[in-house]
């Protein structure tokens, strides 16, 4: 009918004028606020930070990793604060960034390659460590770290370290590997063509830089974080040829568990918590033995994580009782031996199950550590002695895609 | 009051439209709409890198990259790829099934297919997808019931997508189809046979033009569906397909997002145009 | 149509295969659910109804029914009201902008859930600044299902004529009597259909639902996606899987009942069979039921 046909051009006219005013209202920089800068301090405010701990709210909503927030130490400590734990279990950093982003969280287990971000975005407040008493006997080499403290102001409470395993079918892989080339070397890892499983995440591409580091000592590269072009296109293109041969990027604890109890991954990098829940389960999984400290010949890339807590929180002071209680000896024990991880906590080894599980852990160990390079945020600006210019996070995070394919 | 609204609504037939549109325009122009506007504006926008912090200043980097980055073309192509493909094999499964139901069944038969062929629409899309997850695992029952043929199963990837997809939009092709077929009235079947025409020609030169259209409603579904789909890459496969990347990039860089789901939507409303101009609106 | 018998038996046997690729998935996932081992292996080594058992003891899978249930309805409720209000605005109008708001109202089914989604969830929290509940789900479940009902009453309006409700008003019935007592009445079953479809719409939907959804409350699909890769909950969500299956006999059949009821009277395009008037109704809602 003509004036049906009419009405639809005069529509499509005015529909495609609205969207013209639209897109210049977004030139202007005008249209409406979904910016993502939180409120309280930004970079280095001291505002936001609690000065008195007052009453508990009734209750703390936490984004953490899998297995650091259980009943085994939550139900304890919801009797005895009254603040009930709301848990979200992220797999990856970014996805607790954006959690955070939310606001509708209280606090985080954020590891180095989140809590710069969360800081320079002021998604988190400064920590008063005076209200936080069993901070003082944390040990003394994860205070004032580059990861949890930001122009001398400490932005978190640390909870535990640990390095990235590399677990394997002990059925399927024998003799036990004892180098990262299992999973990284184009020819050693072929053999294990669709059968390898990787973090789905940009910082699998430090796994590379650290391989690199042992095995092209020509690049120079002494950060695995700290790249300059050369050798970021040489770990871009060592994972690129992984890629070939990767069965499946897990991007969450329970999807990697999922694939090596059905058979299609045999070997990857992990976390001690899937690998002790494998093993609960009966299934034949090994990883380098504790005392090696589960480390390749060539070192690990690993996390330090520490609890930061929310510029946006609704129940500061019960996310205040909580980071107290988690590094409290008792609970800090449960955790790291639950998880697999050293503890924080200097007493928690006096409370471990396990009388040697601090030694096994490095817990007391500075110099182990050494060769756990912790995640962190790849900034273009490198520290003294590094490369002129390295690549910054979006670079990273650009190449993990394009390595994906 | 209801003579009250009569008397105001006699002769004044604009006021009762548009008292009736005020409320659900309300919702779907300024909330829903509006929010695709502002979504769509954010696309303009870019982030600083390390704070995740949006720069609101109007800037064309985020398509430079969609269109200048290898990957990210190549992600666009494997996800229409997948779509075109899906909505062929839907069409070829769908059109025999269709074709029974709407030509060939008796009455009962007929019923009892329309309820066998709506149910599995009915049963949750994480479920199906699941089942489908579970039947190619290395274990699972693919790979059992190909093993005495010295076959191996799909396993995870991209034949593991398309083979997801194609079962979780069969049942939107079915029903157009269906429905198009039905409309073609017997007598003209039973004419072109009596002209002298073998059933097959008959099918190629009366009942396929005719139920073309309706093809074409099936396929918008099909297409569109897939082309916006995450859950279902994501849970069979390690390839980035359109919707896997702006989940992705939604948590660190949503201009980017926005203006990667700008793809599919322009890729939708594009397609929805052609299927007007052939008619597939009147089989919606 | 005349077919040969070799045709015939081809055609049967496309459709049988056709038919055996819909249900083995399901059969697959209803044999899962009975399966002594929790591991993904087939065939499985025994019997069980021991998932079952945990699926009806599973608290967090019943608050999560609960939520869901609850959505629904309400969604469904507000769908219902808008989608009337659409129907009845555009099948008894001619005016500007007609076509416009047909098109306007399947955007949110037409666009890929995850722009729906995001969109929604962006100005919730940026824009108005609330936090995600259970209501700001509703609203982003409401959005899409509104085209759900809308296609149903509209086909249903177009087959009936106007004439009806210009003899009522020449009777002397005012707007709401002969609403009530004309309109209504031709368009209730289609109202019901659309209510049902929508309905099942919200309680599958899960891409709008994670964004939407506040940090303390979970849909049923978002516990199925959340135990989807534990081990140990994995045949419970299989057992709850199928139970969803069994329970949606029901409405599918009701559906139809109702689709196939009283066809238009007076207005265009009637003599239809049982099943025409469903399948427009039900293809509607195909571009919903999936992923959105």
């Amino acid at each position: 009918m003509r004036r049906d046909g009419h009405s639809a051009r005069t529509a499509w006219l005015i529909a495609s004028g609205l969207v013209a005013f639209m897109l210049v209202l977004a030139g202007c920089g005008g249209g409406d606020d979904t910016g993502t800068t939180g409120g309280g301090g930004g970079e280095g405010e001291t505002s936001g930070e609690l000065q008195k701990l007052g009453k508990g709210e009734g209750e703390v909503n936490l984004i953490s990793w899998a297995g650091y927030v259980e009943e085994e130490w939550t139900k304890p400590f919801e009797a005895e604060s009254g603040c009930k734990v709301n848990n979200k279990v992220a797999g990856t950093s970014d996805e607790m960034v954006q959690l955070m982003e939310t606001g509708q969280y209280d606090g985080v287990s954020a590891s180095g390659n989140a809590s710069a971000r969360l800081w320079a975005a002021g998604e988190v407040d400064p920590v008063n460590t005076d209200l936080v008493p069993n901070y003082k006997t944390v040990f003394p080499d994860l205070k004032d770290q580059v990861y949890n403290t930001f122009e001398g102001v400490p932005y978190g409470i640390p909870h535990g370290r640990g390095a990235n395993l590399l677990m394997w079918n002990s059925d399927k892989v024998k003799p036990g590997p004892k180098s990262w080339n299992v999973t990284l070397d184009p020819k050693v890892a072929a053999k294990f063509k669709g059968h390898i499983s990787q973090y789905d995440d940009p910082m699998s591409i430090a796994e590379g830089a650290l391989y690199l580091m042992n095995h092209e000592p020509d690049l120079g590269i002494e950060d695995p974080y700290e790249l300059n072009e050369e050798q970021f296109d040489a770990a871009v293109e060592l994972m690129k040829e992984q890629k070939a041969n990767v069965g499946e990027y897990w991007a969450s604890a329970e999807e990697q568990i999922n694939g090596f109890a059905n058979g299609s991954n045999q070997v990857g990098t992990t976390w001690q918590y899937q690998y002790f829940l494998l093993k609960g389960e009966g299934e034949p999984v090994a990883a380098s033995p504790a005392s090696q400290g589960f480390l390749p010949e060539e070192g690990a890339t690993g996390w330090s994580d520490t609890w930061m807590i929310s510029s946006k929180a609704k129940h500061p002071n019960c996310m205040y009782m909580w980071m107290n209680y988690i590094i409290s000896p008792k609970a800090n024990a449960q955790v790291a031996e639950y998880f697999g991880e050293a503890p924080a906590q200097e007493k928690a080894c006096a409370e471990t199950k396990n009388p040697n599980f601090c030694e096994e852990y490095h817990a007391e160990d500075p110099e182990f550590w050494k060769r756990v390079w912790y995640w962190r945020t790849p900034l273009a600006e490198c520290e003294e002695g590094g490369p002129e210019e390295c690549m910054d996070y979006n670079d990273w995070v650009r190449a993990w895609t394009e390595i994906k394919g | 009051m209801g003579r009250r609204l009569a008397g105001l609504f006699y002769n004044r037939p604009k006021l009762q439209l548009g008292a009736l549109l005020s409320a659900p325009m309300a919702w779907l122009v300024i909330l829903y709409l509006g929010s695709l506007v502002i979504l769509l504006i954010t696309a303009f926008w870019t982030v600083e890198p390390l704070s995740g912090d949006v720069i609101k200043e109007f800037s064309l980097h985020n398509f430079e990259e969609l269109v200048n980055v290898p990957v990210y073309r190549d992600i666009i192509w494997r996800t229409v790829r997948t779509a075109i493909l899906v909505t062929l094999t839907d069409a070829i499964i769908a059109f025999p099934i269709a074709f029974f139901m709407a030509k060939v069944a008796g009455r009962k038969t007929k019923a009892i297919l329309v309820v066998a062929v709506l149910m599995p629409l009915w049963s949750s899309y994480l479920v199906k997808v699941l089942a489908w997850r579970e039947m190619i695992t290395e274990h699972g029952i693919i790979n059992w019931a190909l093993e005495p043929l010295g076959l191996h199963g799909p396993g995870e990837g991209l034949v593991a997508v398309w083979l997801v997809f194609t079962y979780l939009w069969l049942p939107f092709m079915i029903l157009p189809i269906f429905a198009g077929l039905e409309r073609i009235p017997n007598s003209l079947i039973s004419a072109s046979e009596d002209l002298g025409a073998s059933p097959f020609t008959t099918f190629r030169r009366v009942i396929l033009p005719l139920a073309f259209p309706a093809v074409v409603a099936g396929s918008i579904f099909t297409f569109s569906l897939t082309l916006g789909d995450y859950i279902a890459p994501a849970l069979v496969s390690n390839d980035q397909f359109i919707g896997t990347s702006i989940r992705a990039s939604i948590t660190n860089n949503q201009p980017f997002a926005a203006a990667f789901a700008l793809v599919p939507i322009v890729v939708v409303i594009a397609y929805l145009g052609v299927a007007r101009r052939l008619g597939a609106f009147e089989h919606v | 149509m005349r077919l040969s018998k070799r045709a015939k038996a081809l055609l049967g046997l496309a459709v049988a295969a056709g038919l055996a690729f819909i249900y083995i998935p399901l059969l697959v996932i209803a044999v899962q659910a009975f399966n002594e081992s929790k591991i993904l292996k087939w065939p499985p080594p025994g019997f069980t109804f021991e998932w079952f058992e945990k699926a009806f003891e599973s608290e967090s899978a019943r608050e999560a029914l609960l939520t869901s249930v609850e959505a629904g309805l309400v969604a469904t409720a507000i769908a219902i009201l808008l989608g009337t209000l659409i129907s009845l605005a555009l099948a008894r109008n001619r005016f500007f902008g007609r076509e416009a708001i047909s098109f306007l109202v399947i955007i949110p089914i037409a666009l890929p859930g995850i722009v729906t989604g995001v969109a929604l969830s962006n100005t919730f929290t940026q824009v108005l600044g609330i936090s995600l509940t259970l209501m700001t789900v509703i609203i982003g479940h409401a959005t899409f299902c509104i085209v759900v009902v809308y296609n149903n009453v509209v086909a249903r309006l177009r087959r009936t004529s106007g004439s009806f409700e210009e003899a009522s008003a020449d009777l002397g019935a005012d707007t709401w009597q002969t609403f009530r007592y004309v309109t209504f009445p031709s368009m209730r079953t289609a109202l019901a259909a659309g209510a049902l479809l929508a309905f099942a719409l919200s309680f599958d939907e899960i891409i709008v639902t994670t964004f939407t959804i506040g940090a303390g409350e979970e849909t049923l699909p978002i516990w199925i996606f959340r135990n989807l890769f534990r081990p140990n909950q994995l045949p419970i969500v299989d057992a709850v899987a199928v139970i969803l299956i069994l329970l949606s006999i029901i409405p599918v059949y009701i559906a139809h009942r109702l689709s196939s009821d009283e066809g238009g009277v007076g207005g265009r395009g009637g003599g239809t069979t049982a099943a025409t008037p469903a399948a427009p109704a039900t293809v509607a809602e195909a571009e919903a039921t999936a992923a959105h």
